[in-house]
């Protein structure tokens, strides 16, 4: 039989009559929520679920933020939760789940991802982090980019190389790599805006235990899919309301400023209020078919119109303010927990924005996959498919 | 603001009525059908507007029970739209359904309302296609003490087929919303730019009327019908969007040119998932604006957003359609033209992109 709604509400509602948020260790009551198989709901029985529709994920998540219970920081833990997870849960062990999973759900433990690296952006099956074999261990070395939070993480998701001489997909392997083993160098990658969220990682000659591979040898490429189609499904739970994006903080400053209005701003204005609204929309759309069980291939389209509104709007908004534009907030080299939009000001937002377009796909890659995944069209000539990884020109 | 959010999808009821119109239209509408019948003096398939009329029942789909229609909602309405949009059948589906209807059903005219919904009569709202909601109650036609309307209405959508006019009026005592048979009236039909959608010019002069609303109701019930209209335009340019998208698509992955498909050359397949992309907004639009119709929350923002964004989507798409066909585009004998005119006359009909947009400013408070 089916968990309903009502079975889940009961049952949260019963773990905090015996555990009590006001007086509980805010750790405690996390593992013990785990073992109560109301963490993700969705997962198996023994590793923090239920086997529940994950729809209903809601519904518990409701009854433990009504009653002011401390959450696992989803925003800090993003990256474990929404990609690490999943994977561990696809192609792990039984002892590499019992391990894993509940530090990863409570925060305990946080997970970064080692996959991009300079030679390996749109491209990632090109990469060339080595792994070789020695006796129960793995030796790794080379170089990833693009990691956030590498600097506060205790494990990450490694893609590496582990036979040169096959083509490039056939040759990788996914491995659990620890951020605190000797020989993993993390450095601050400074952006445009001045600050760094994302980190360089060195790896010179780090041990890795066979016990942390994930999957087989050789199958890297299989399971980073599984990491990446679930970067997918991590984008956004909740229905967002009119002008709640950054078109909300454009559209106050309007409404604020009457010295700064002019007509032909005016129009501009509403042509990006149209598109965010049209977007907030077509977001709404897609989580109710998601609900249904039918996601839709509009992710990848979403994700492109979302790049094209953010980078006209924050430009618009720099030139709304006028000589205000010409100012930036800050330039310090900073390393910010999170990203925050609207935390900052104009001119960092147009900066930002600029990234929307390149990270988790860049806009070009994305209109490559609704060409040939939706539309059925040819796919791009594949120069590179029957070559030896190690053959391939660099 | 609302609390509970609109529903977007389309329910089994609403793929079950899609499918029928569509199977119809297929066997009746095809392409070459439509382009052997532009230049004839049927500009209109009659016969085949009967068939979604009687057997589908789309005449009196929005009509209350007792008033001789179905019931249901503009949600159905829509989805009939969208597919008239894919084919372009021409049929005065927007001038009396839509329209015409929508005005009498408001004004409480019954007896019209009757006649419209059981496909007896055709109607056709007495204003230019391209007046947008909010324009003003018109005043090109005036209505005598002795009940009688006198005046000119020029690009009246399905006029030239209708039977009934519905005519905004000023009247003795204000706006009045009067029926004209409209063989009381001097319909000329012009040589439209939409050749699957006519336009006319009415001439009443002194012709019997019958009022049914006055003051404030007539003008909400034109109001009505024309944010009505409106919205459900923005199905109608949905399914031409996606017409548009469709057939290019397939024309490019059977067009070989350099030894390759042409849909196999990356700068095309960009504008093809850009057409994609519009494609997914203008579909989100579009159900907005008519589940808000049918539940009658938030309606002039809606249907402001959807013309605003939908009607510019169906002209790109099929400007790109033409563009994208290359040569064959530009010919009279492949449909993509039949699809660019439809989808240009919408843009201006029941109010151009910038009114839209002119309208939402002040409806969300962006003030000049």
């Amino acid at each position: 039989m089916t968990v309903t709604a009502e079975d889940l509400t009961r049952q949260a509602t019963e773990f905090l009559a015996a555990h009590d948020p006001e007086t509980t260790d805010r750790m405690d009551f996390l593992r013990a929520r785990y073992d109560a198989g109301l963490a993700w709901i969705h997962f198996p029985a023994g590793l923090g679920g239920q086997t529940a529709p994950r729809a209903l994920q809601s519904v518990v998540d409701g009854v433990f933020a009504e009653a002011g219970a401390p959450d696992n920081n989803p925003r800090r833990i993003g990256i474990g939760l929404g990609m690490a997870a999943p994977t561990i849960l696809a192609f792990g062990t039984p002892e590499q789940h019992e391990r894993f999973l509940r530090p990863l759900w409570t925060g305990d433990e946080v997970w970064c991802q080692l996959f991009s690296e300079p030679g390996a952006g749109s491209d990632l099956a090109a990469l060339g982090t080595r792994a070789v074999r020695d006796g129960d261990d793995w030796i790794v070395t080379g170089q990833k980019v693009w990691t956030s939070g590498a600097h506060e993480s205790q494990w990450a998701i490694l893609v590496t190389r582990t036979d040169p001489d096959v083509p490039k997909h056939q040759g990788m392997t996914y491995f659990m790599c620890d951020m605190k083993a000797p020989g993993v160098d993390v450095r601050p990658l400074r952006q445009i805006t001045g600050e760094a969220e994302f980190n360089e990682v060195f790896l010179t000659e780090v041990r890795i235990p066979d016990t942390q591979r994930l999957g087989a040898v050789g199958e890297g490429w299989k399971v980073a899919q599984t990491t990446l189609m679930n970067e997918r499904v991590a984008i956004g739970g909740h229905v967002q309301p009119r002008e709640g994006g950054l078109i909300g903080i454009v559209a106050k400053t309007w409404r604020e400023r009457p010295e700064l209005r002019t007509p032909e701003l005016r129009d501009r204005l509403v042509q990006r209020w149209v598109e965010a609204e049209t977007l907030r929309l077509a977001g709404t759309r897609l989580r109710q078919q998601l609900t249904k069980g039918a996601p839709g291939p509009e992710g990848s389209a979403m994700k492109v119109a979302f790049s094209e509104l953010n980078q006209a709007l924050t430009g618009l908004e720099v030139e709304l303010l006028g000589e205000e534009g010409l100012a930036y907030d800050d330039w310090t080299f900073r390393r910010p927990a999170i990203v925050d939009f609207t935390g900052r000001e104009a001119g960092y937002r147009y900066l930002r924005a600029k990234g929307n377009s390149i990270e988790g796909g860049t806009s070009e890659v994305l209109r490559n996959i609704i060409a040939e995944r939706v539309l059925g069209l040819p796919s791009e000539p594949r120069v590179d498919k029957d070559v030896a990884w190690k053959d391939l020109p660099r | 603001m609302s609390q509970t959010s609109p529903d977007l999808l389309y329910s089994d009821v609403e793929e079950d009525l899609r499918a029928s119109v569509r199977d119809l239209l297929k066997a009746k509408a095809a392409p070459e059908a439509l382009l052997a019948r532009v230049e004839t003096a049927e500009g209109y398939d009659l016969k085949l507007w009967r068939t979604l009329a009687d057997e589908v029942g789309v005449a009196g789909l929005a009509v209350p029970e007792e008033l001789g229609g179905h019931g249901a909602s503009a949600r159905e309405v829509a989805v009939v739209a969208e597919e008239l949009g894919r084919s372009v059948a021409p049929v005065p589906f927007l001038g009396s359904v839509v329209l015409a209807t929508t005005a009498l059903v408001r004004a409480g005219a019954g007896d019209f309302v009757r006649r419209l919904a059981t496909g007896s009569a055709i109607g056709a709202l007495a204003v230019p296609l391209s007046t947008a909601p909010g324009a003003g109650f018109p005043s090109s036609v005036t209505a005598a003490a002795d009940g009688t309307v006198s005046g000119r209405v020029g690009t009246v959508a399905d006029a030239s087929v209708a039977d009934l006019l519905v005519v905004p009026a000023a009247g003795p005592d204000g706006p009045g919303l009067y029926v004209v048979e409209a063989s009381a009236a001097t319909v000329s039909e012009l040589v439209s730019f939409d050749l699957t959608r006519r336009v006319a010019d009415v001439v009443l002069d002194n012709a019997p009327a019958v009022l049914v609303a006055s003051g404030s109701d007539a003008a909400s019930a034109l109001e009505d019908a024309l944010l009505f209209g409106a919205g459900i335009l923005a199905s109608e340019q949905t399914g031409v969007a996606e017409w548009a998208l469709t057939e290019t698509v397939t024309y490019l992955k059977g067009r070989y040119q350099f030894g390759r498909p042409v849909g196999g050359f990356q700068s095309l397949k960009h504008r093809l998932a850009n057409l994609y992309t519009d494609l997914v907004l203008a579909r989100a639009t579009a159900r907005n604006a008519a589940d808000a119709l049918a539940t009658g929350t938030d309606v002039p923002i809606a249907v402001a957003v959807a013309q605003a964004r939908n009607a510019p989507i169906a002209v790109k798409a099929t400007e790109e359609a033409i563009q994208l066909h290359g040569g064959i585009g530009m010919t009279w004998e492949h449909p993509a033209h039949l699809y660019l005119k439809r989808a240009k006359a919408d843009e201006l009909a029941l109010g151009t992109p910038g009114k839209h947009r002119a309208r939402l400013a002040e409806l969300v408070d962006l003030p000049a």
